[in-house]
Parts: C-alpha cells; structure tokens; sequence
C-alpha cells in the first residue's frame, strides 16, 4: 500500500513539475502574432489586385494560414504556389482556374495604361487602385505612374469609358533575359 | 542577311565526355593484357561478356526513359567503361551469370535508376562488386592460381568452357582448379596473408609461399604495375586529376608503413600493399571515376587519404581481404560532404567571409 | 608598395587562378598594318553605347551635321554624347537593330555620308600640362569616351576621383583570342598612347603606372618600352599569355597580387584601370579635339580572305567591313546561316545581321570558318549531362565552382547560387571552353542572373505596392473616421441651431430652394444659347459629319461584338455605348465649334462655357439625360431645316 502512494506521489510530483515548466515555457517563449501570416505574406506578389477574392494580399495570406486554398494567386503564379507549398510543407496544386491569369494578352507582366484622349476625368479608376499609382483628379485627365502599377487590372473595371487598358511590358535590352533561342533569325534579303 | 545566333564561348577545346570514356579504356588495357599473361583469358571473356550485358541494359533503359538521341549516349562510353572494369576485378573463372547480374546491376540499379551517367551516387562497377562479393561469396572469391602455379593448364577453349559449364573440357571442375600439387586450395597472396597472420603465423612465414612469388605476389605485382602505367599515361593526358592517387597511395603508404614499423612480423610492407589486390586500379580508374568523387582539389585529396586509411583498416582488420570496393562505397558516401566543406575562397572574398559561407551552408 | 614594384621590376608576378590558353590565331592579322577604310554610304549610331543612360538628341531628321559634331547630349553624369563621325544628313532617327547580344531594336540615327569629311571647328591644344583638372574632365566627357575594352563605362566617371590613387594600371593584355586592335595600335600609335596615359597621370597622380601587357605581342611590347623609356613612373609588365589576364580582376591579381573585394569597385582598392585604346582616345581628344568617332577593329577568322584591322568609324555598319575584307559564306545546300561575332570568340557575342554598326566598345568582328570553330555552328547542341570532372573548377579565374553553379541554375535555386557566389562570376568563358560535356555554362549563369536581377526588382516592387498598400489604407481610414467626425460635428450643429431658432428654419430652406432655381434657370438658359447658335450656322455640314460619325461607331462595335466572347459582349457594348454617347455629346458640340466661325468673340466664349458643361454633365447620369432632351429638340430643328433644302439620311436609330 505504502508503495502505490509513494508511486503516485513521486509520479504525481513529476507530473506537476513538468506541468509546471511548460506553462512557464509557454509564458517564457510566447510568439507574439503569427509568424505563418508574415511568411506568407512575403512570399505574395503585393498587387494587391484581390483576384483571390480576398482584400489584398495580407488577408490572403491570413486566409492561406487558416486554412485556405493555396492556388487562388493569379500573379504570383505556379512559382508562389510552390513556395507557399515548401513553407506549408503541403503538395503543390494547379492554379485554381477561376483564379487563372487572363492569358488574351499574351505572357509577361502587364501594366495598365490609360488612353488619354478618352479619359473624362471620371475619379473611379483612382478609386479602385490598390496601390495610388494612378494620378489624376475630377475633370482631369489621368494618368498611370507606370513604376507603381501592380498590373491588378482591378481599375479597367471601373472605367466607365473604358480607356484603360493592360498592356505587356515590352521587352528592352534592360530587362531581356538572355534567351537566345528566342531571337528569330530570319533571313533579310 | 542573318547570322546565326549562339551563346558565347564559341569556341570550344572540342574535348568530349565519350572521348575522355574511351581514353579510360584504353588506359586499362595494359592491366587487361598483364591479367591475361598471368591468369589467361577468364578476366577477357567476362569483359566481353559484360560490355555485352552493359549494352543491352543500357539500350533498354534509355529506350523505357524515352531518351532521344539514345545511340549517342548508348556509346558515349560510360556503361562500356563500368564493364570493363567490372570485367577486371571479377575472378577468372567464375561462372558468366555473375558478370551478367554484376553489370545488369550496375548499369540499372545503380546507374539509371539513379538518373542515368552523371547522376549515380555510387561507382557502379565497385556498388556492383560489393553486391556479388556479399551475394555470391563462394564465386566471387574463387580465383585460380596464377596460371604458372596450375596443375591443369587452361586454355581459352578450357576458360570458356569452365566460365559456362562449371568444368573445363576436361572434366576438372573449378574446385579443382584452385588445388595446387600438394592439395591446398591457392587463394589470392591478400587472402593467404590474411588467413596465415590470422592463424598465427609472420608474415615472412607465410611470403614463403609460392603463391606470394619473388616479390610481393605473384602475377598480382606486375598487373597493378601495369595499372599503374596505364593510370600515369591517364594523368600526364589530362583526363583523371592526380590528387586523387597520389592521396590514396600516399595514405596507404604512411599506414602501412606506421604499422610495418610497430610491429614487423604481423603486417605486410607498404610495397606489397600497393601491388596487391586491386590497389592501382582502384587508385588510378575507380578513385578518380568524377561522377561519384569529390571535384575540388582539396576534397580529392581528403578523399584519396581517406580511401588509403579504409583500405589499410579493411585489409587488416576487416572481414574481407581486399578492402578496394568497400572503401571506395564509403568515400562515395562521403564526397558530397568532403566537397561542402572543401569549397575553394572565390576571388575577391576574405578567408573568414569564406568560413561563415561553408558554415551557412547547407 | 615597394616589395610590388620590385617584384615587377624582376619580372615576377602573381598567379591568378585557372585560366586556359585557346589557339591565339592572332598571326592571321597582327603582321598587318591598320588599314583606312572608304566611307561607307550610310551610318547607324546606337544613341546609347556605353553603360549607364542614353543622352538627348540634338539634332532632327534632315539636318546637316559636320563630322566631330556632338548629336546627343546629357546632364546625366552616366550619359556620354555621341558624334557624327563625319559629315552628311541626319536621313531618319528610328529603331534598329543594335550590337547587342538580345538582337533587339534601339533608337539610333541615321546618317546619310556626303562624302566630304568636313570637320567642325577644332580646336588643337598644344600643351595640355596648362588645362585644369576640371578641363580635362570636361574635354573627355565632351568627346563622348566610354571604356573601349568591352564594358564601355564612362571615362571621366572613372577619371574623376579622389585622389590617393596607388595603381593607375593600363590594360594592354589582350587576352581574347583572336583580337589584334590593341596590339597593331600600340604598335602605330605608341606616342599618342603614352599621351594619354600623362593625360591620366595628370588627372588621377597615381603612385605607379603599370602597363599590363601578354608576351604574344614583342613588337607592341618593344614600341612601348621604347616610347615610355623617359618616364620614370611607367612600368611596362611584360605577362605570361594566359586567357582571361585581360580581365580586370585577373589584371589587377597579376600586376599586383591584391584582389578587388567582391562587389567592390578597383577605385575602392586605389586602383584605376584603363585600357589602352581609351589611352588613345583621351589623348586624340584632350589634344587633337576629335571625339570618340572611330576606333580600331579586328576583322579576322576564316571566312575572311582578308583579315585586317581597320580604323572604322563607329555607326559603320558590319556589312561594309565584311564587304571589304571579302566575306565568304560556304555556299552548300541547306547551309544555315553562318555566325558572325562581334568581340573575341570566348566573350563575343553573335550579332543578329549585317545591319548591326560598330560602336565605341566593338574590338573585333571575327567570322570563323566551320573547320575553325566548329562549336560556334551548332548551338551548344551537344550538352550532355555533366560528369563532375571539375575541369570548369581548374580553369575558373573566380575560383567558382561552375559544376555547382550549374546544378543550381538548373534547378533555379537562387539562394544557393548567390551562396555560391554566382555574382562573381565574370563571364570569361573558360569553364564553357573546357567542358567536356559541352554544357553552355556561361549561358545558364547569364540567365541565372538575369532572372536574379529581375527577382529582386520584383521584390521591391512588391515591397513597395505592400507600403503604398497600407499607406492607402491608413489613408482610407483616416478619411472614414474624419468624415463621420464632420458628419457628427454637422448634425450636432444642426440640432443646436434648430434648437436654438426654430424659425429661422423656414426662411433658410426658401433661400437654398431659390438659389437652385436660380442655378436650374442659368443652366437651361445655356443650353438654349446653344441651340439658339447653332440656328444660325450652317447645319448641314455638322449633320453629315454627325451621320458619318455614328455610322463608323456602330459598325465597330458591331465588329468588336462579333470577336469577343458572348459573356463579355453584353458588358462590352454597355461601355462602348455610354462611350458613344459621351463622345458624341463632345463631337457635336466640337463640330458646332468648328460651324461657327462668324459668331462673335462673346458667343464663342460662351460656346466653350456650354460645351465644359456638356462634358461635365456626361458623368452625372440624371443630368446628362436632361441635357440630351434639350439637345434633341435642337437636332431636331436643325434637321426640319435640313430637310427644306435637301433629303436627309436617317441617323437617329442610335439615339
């Protein structure tokens, strides 16, 4: 008899122990908010274009760490889905094709360009940027800071005369990525 | 008019992989030749037996992998190369089928399945041996006398026959073989010297047998020297790094001689440790194989001492007398790391900025 | 310091790591002299051919330029200018093909030779130890030098330092394959090349000046020892010919046994290093007043049959030089087309036609033969996978291990490349040269590189759409919150007033009520000025154009409608309708405009007042609708008076 409560006891003192270290543990090395969010959102393009149908790229990672699909990034691309896999350690999907980048304007990135001479100076497109990276105010002609667009295309929407649209960066020798195989040889004459 | 658009350098030393491949066959024929001289033609007919099987595998491999372009890679030299060595460290007259899963082995499992020439952890030729030396022992550890020493002469019709049947034509079966006059089975001078000291006996004592020859073995010092040769021909053209060897045998060199100096009358010289076994083959075309090896200068010769220290440790303390195959696996094992740590400092960054980039890596 | 300049002194240099030493094949042109070329008919000049910004033009299409005249310029540190290199008539400024390895189009002007070579004014300076520092600067800035070795940076950046500058080390080594400019220059030229290394040494007072020069070249060699003879401070470094001593970093190892820090520049060591063909071009411009205008280029290879150098103007296009040293193309069936290298054969690169000028920073133009180059055919077509032999490990001069790197390109494992110092790799080649595998390696890092470079400004790109992001949030909050504030505020007041006068209430709602009467009054009394206008203008021509207009409309949009996809087309046809409308609105009332050139000054200010109006009321819908009322009654006035005096077209189906 005396053995079982010196059992229980010594077990019961360890128990308590290691409860108690814990609990300072936890207390000791508490992660203020959750680091997941940030990780992941540094790993999303910031276009903040919403195209995932969340708010911006913030909610969307807060989404992705509560759970949500990792295939809703249009801009990011298969290339953010694999690395949102690698930091979730989770299988890499197929971008989701409600999601999918619209692909009329062919490859590349795009920035949104305003046709002048059309513009009325409306305000809306100013408005629905994510970002402030179009210039303009009512009854003025606007204009897109090109360095700033995200290409979201979140203000082409909105234009109510539709002079806005998105146009693929054009390829200079600043930007060109050394692809030979890329250069047509065509013969001149 | 347009031009044609390339990437530059655009010129080019016009040096090949399959052309350094055959160079390496070639560097061995001198040791294939010195193996014939002295134990006939076994050693030949399972090279050809094996180049054989290496082909067929590859072709199979490359066919289910969808490669294009397979016949340039099928003769690109590196399955031939594998079998040949492969051919070389194989007993004479062991049965053909061990050959055959030797090199199916190590052109499938080994090789492709790994991703194909360039990508195989391990030599394959030696990943192979290590399989039919655990897997077939008896075979694999049956090797005749040199052909002075035979009571039963053999020629190639007697070789070809023993190799497919078992018995040679006339009627001797390969047991038989392996018997001298007064009825012991010969072994290999490695195997005699390991099963004598074991036993209690000098070395001196047991260098009396005839099997050890005048020197250091018999037959077995001249086809490591003609290795040798073929291995210094290889260096002075360039195609294996001399690190390697010089490491290997230096570190053989420096154990044995440490151990001969203690303690005379239980090891053997440092010279019969480099002309026994497989010890210049593996030096000069196993060591140096670039696939499974470390590539900086300083991680070859880490690998080169390290293979020396492995053979000394598995030929004298080890279950098996030769210790090649299985020291050349471990370095294997090894290199990847040998080469993590053994980064050459690039130009323009400090030694110490050189440090805490081996350190922050992986 | 001492120890350096007596190890040099005895000929004793440090060994830099790796190298390879390709077929020099420099004999095919080095025991020729330099010839002069005839002028070509026309020439190309990229408007940027150095590192850094392109300058403003100065001149247009049409214009008369004298050779030695500046046509760009900038006040852009990193702009140089560029000048005609002679004399004829700007023939257009457009997009061409540029010498660059992407092949793509820059703008670049074209000059129509006149064939008289007639110089602007120049002014010859007879000693140039009386110029300021500040001078000098400006004269090289002026004749537009950039680095003629291959980078192409702006000299009087480079010039215009500190001072404490220990080593000013000129680069003779000539390294590539191949290029024989350096080497024939020094030979004519080793007066002027001494010129302009004094020209430095006046600039930058450099401890030492040491001339780095390979030992293939005796006679270059023996002419700068003799032109530098009387100059205590110049050492001329006689060095082993190992590829890539040329390079910078190499040069710098060897000469001195320092190494440039990594991402650091040589001027942060206290070294300069220039090469000696922009000697030359200093000392033409410092003391002859001619700008960067021609420069020295190797023709050579095979498929020449008369490998020369030349001085070639820059903007000659290649096809003139081919033409000149006899360009044979082997005319098999089925031949592709055959490569043509700008540069040495290891860090050329193939230009994409003949078109493609000369500019400042083009040393050579090699066109091999398929016997001598073979792999320069067949586009690194040959890669098998790579065995690790480490060969590219040996022959590295930046001690990378190229294996590695090319694993991890190939893997596109950016973090690992940038831990395996891809950034140090310098392009020189040697590891591509000596790969037994044939693996285009200099090509996988260039891409490597690329896509890093590329990575990172999406990075802060992203980084910065993420603060303006917030920043636009923060914003948008704020403004909430201090809207409802005001609203608060406002409602309070009300209250407070009403509270406080009750009776006052009622006089204000009729005071606001009158005063938007007043305002609906004005309005409508506008419009009908309009429409009282346009009665007396000639409205048939506005209402033909009218027709005209809306015809085109509605045929494109029909168009339009057809090509795109039915879920879209409703949307689409929405906009383009409310488009048509607005811009309808704006034609009309633009064409009226236009229809009245004989009202009077005070109507037409009032014109201009009704049709801002017209354009404003567009966005407000309700108001737009009113307007549009009124300018229908008005058309159809005009159009019961049209169709007195002729049969009118129907148009208003639209409406």
């Amino acid at each position: 008899m005396i053995n079982i409560l010196i059992a229980i006891l010594v077990l019961g003192t360890i128990a308590a122990l290691f409860g108690a270290l814990l609990g300072y543990a936890s207390v000791r090395f508490h992660v203020v908010g959750d680091p997941i969010v940030e990780q992941l959102d540094a790993l999303l393009p910031q276009t903040q274009c919403g195209q995932c149908g969340y708010p911006g790229c913030k909610p969307y990672a807060q989404a992705v760490a509560n759970g949500e699909a990792i295939n809703k990034c249009a801009p990011g691309g298969e290339e953010t889905i694999k690395k949102i896999a690698d930091l979730l350690g989770v299988d890499v999907e197929p971008i989701d094709e409600n999601h999918e980048q619209n692909s009329s304007l062919g490859n590349g990135p795009t920035v949104a360009f305003i046709i002048e001479e059309d513009c009325i100076g409306c305000t809306k497109c100013i408005q629905a940027c994510p970002v402030d990276a179009i210039l303009g105010a009512a009854k003025q002609m606007h204009t897109i800071l090109i360095d700033e667009c995200t290409g979201c295309d979140l203000c082409v929407a909105p234009c109510p005369v539709d002079c806005i649209e998105m146009r693929v960066i054009p390829e200079t020798i600043q930007n060109w990525q050394w692809d030979l195989n890329k250069i047509a040889v065509k013969q001149l004459n | 008019m347009a031009f044609w658009i390339a990437s530059s350098p655009h010129n080019h030393n016009q040096t090949a992989t399959s052309a350094l491949m055959r160079l390496v066959i070639y560097a061995t024929l001198p040791g294939v030749f010195a193996q014939w001289y002295f134990f006939g033609w076994g050693n030949i007919i399972h090279i050809s037996l094996a180049v054989m099987t290496a082909l067929t595998c590859e072709f199979i491999v490359l066919s289910l992998r969808n490669k294009k372009n397979i016949r340039k890679q099928l003769f690109d030299g590196s399955a031939i190369l594998t079998a040949v060595l492969l051919g070389i460290c194989i007993p004479a007259i062991a049965p053909w089928w061990i050959s055959v899963i030797g090199v199916t082995f190590a052109i499938i499992v080994v090789k492709q399945l790994y991703g194909g020439l360039g990508h195989n952890p391990f030599n394959p030729a030696m990943a192979a041996y290590v399989m039919l030396l655990i897997s077939f022992p008896l075979q694999m550890t049956s090797w005749q006398p040199p052909l002075a020493l035979m009571t039963a002469p053999v020629d190639f019709a007697n070789t070809l026959s023993i190799i497919f049947t078992g018995f040679t034509s006339e009627g001797y079966s390969v047991e038989q073989l392996r018997t001298t006059v007064d009825g012991f089975t010969m072994a290999t001078p490695l195997d005699t010297l390991k099963t004598n000291v074991g036993l209690g006996f000098t070395v001196f004592e047991t260098l009396e047998n005839n099997i050890f020859g005048e020197h250091f073995a018999f037959g077995w010092e001249w086809i490591n020297f003609a290795f040798l040769i073929g291995g210094l021909a290889l260096i002075a053209k360039k195609v294996i790094a001399w690190q390697t060897p010089l490491s290997f045998l230096f570190s053989l060199f420096v154990c044995s001689f440490i151990a001969y100096s203690i303690s005379p009358d239980s090891s053997a010289s440092t010279l019969f440790h480099w002309l026994s076994g497989g010890c210049m083959l593996g030096a000069f075309f196993i060591l140096t194989d670039p696939v499974t090896g470390a590539t900086s200068v300083k991680g070859r010769l880490i690998v080169g001492a390290l293979a020396g220290l492995l053979v000394y440790v598995i030929r004298t303390f080890g279950g098996y007398p030769d210790g090649v195959a299985f020291a050349v696996l471990l370095c294997n094992m090894a290199a990847p790391l040998i080469d993590q740590y053994s980064r050459p400092r690039t130009y323009g960054h400090t030694l110490k900025e050189h440090d805490n980039e081996q350190k922050g890596l992986k | 310091m001492e120890s350096i300049i007596e190890r040099i002194s005895q000929n004793k240099f440090w060994p830099f790591h790796g190298g390879i030493h390709p077929p020099e094949q420099k004999t095919l042109t080095s025991s020729k002299p330099i010839k002069q070329l005839s002028l070509p008919k026309q020439l190309i000049l990229p408007l940027q051919q150095h590192i850094g910004r392109q300058g403003d033009l100065l001149v247009k299409v049409g214009d008369k330029v004298l050779k030695g005249q500046a046509l760009t310029q900038s006040f852009n540190p990193m702009a140089v200018p560029v000048h005609a290199p002679t004399s004829g008539i700007i023939s257009a400024i457009k997009k061409s093909v540029i010498a660059h390895p992407s092949g793509l189009s820059e703008l670049c002007l074209f000059i129509d030779v006149d064939g008289n070579d007639t110089w602007q004014e120049r002014k010859i300076c007879q000693d140039f130890t009386q110029l300021s520092r500040q001078q000098i600067i400006i004269k090289i800035a002026d004749a537009g030098i950039a680095g003629m070795g291959g980078a192409g940076f702006p000299t009087h950046i480079k010039v215009n330092t500190k001072p404490d500058i220990n080593f000013l080390i000129i680069n003779a080594a000539e390294c590539e394959p191949y290029i024989t400019a350096d080497d024939l220059l020094i030979c004519e030229q080793s007066e002027a090349i001494v010129d302009g290394i004094r020209i430095l040494e006046q600039l930058l007072n450099p401890a030492f000046i040491l001339i780095g020069i390979e030992d293939n070249k005796p006679q270059a060699i023996k002419a700068l020892q003799h032109a530098t003879k009387t100059i205590e401070k110049i050492n001329v470094c006689v060095l082993p010919t190992k590829y890539p001593s040329g390079g910078e970093k190499q040069l710098i190892k060897i000469l001195t046994g320092k190494e440039v820090k990594s991402g650091t520049l040589p001027i942060h060591s206290g070294i300069v290093v220039q090469n000696i063909a922009t000697c030359f071009a200093i000392s033409d411009a410092v003391i002859n007043d001619i700008p960067l205008i021609r420069r020295v280029v190797t023709l050579t290879g095979q498929a020449l049959q008369k490998p020369q150098n030349v001085w070639a103007l820059l903007g000659t296009p290649v096809s003139h030089l081919l033409a000149q040293t006899g360009f044979v193309t082997e005319n098999e069936a089925n031949e592709t087309n055959p490569p043509v290298i700008m540069g040495g054969p290891l860090m050329g690169f193939s230009i994409l036609n003949e078109q493609v000028p000369i500019v400042k920073t083009s040393n050579c133009i090699l066109a091999p033969s398929r016997i001598e180059m073979p792999s320069a055919f067949d586009n690194n077509a040959n890669e098998v996978e790579c065995i690790r032999c480490g060969q590219c490990a040996e022959v590295c001069p930046s001690q990378l291990l190229p294996q590695e790197l090319q694993w991890s390109a190939k893997a596109k494992d950016h973090q690992q490349l940038a831990k395996l110092n891809l950034f140090d790799c310098i392009d020189c080649g040697a590891c591509a040269y000596v790969c037994p595998s044939q693996i285009p390696l200099v090509q996988y890092y260039r891409i490597a590189k690329a896509q890093i470079r590329q990575q990172q400004q999406l990075d802060i790109k992203a980084e910065k759409a993420k603060a303006r992001f917030e920043a636009r949030k923060l914003r948008l909050e704020k403004e909430k919150i201090a809207r409802e504030e005001k609203h608060k505020k406002a409602a309070a007041a009300r209250k407070a007033t009403m509270d406080k006068k009750p009776a006052d209430s009622g006089s204000a709602n009729s005071a606001v009520a009158a005063a938007l009467a007043r305002v609906r009054a004005k309005k409508r009394a506008n419009v009908q000025r309009v429409a009282g206008d346009e009665e007396q203008t000639k409205v048939n021509e506005s209402l033909v154009s009218n027709n005209e207009i809306q015809d085109e409309k509605t045929k494109t949009t029909s168009i339009e409608m057809d090509d795109k996809k039915a879920k879209i087309a409703a949307a689409v046809a929405k906009a383009k309708v409310k488009k048509e409308q607005t811009e309808l609105l704006q034609a009309t009332s633009s064409e009226k405009i236009k229809t009245a050139p004989a009202v009077t000054d005070d109507k037409k200010a009032r014109i201009v007042a009704a049709i801002a109006k017209a354009k404003a009321t567009a966005k407000a819908k309700r108001e737009q609708q009113e307007q549009k009322e009124q300018l229908r009654v008005a058309s159809n006035e005009e159009q019961a008076q049209a169709q007195e005096k002729q049969p009118k077209p129907s148009n208003e189906e639209s409406k």
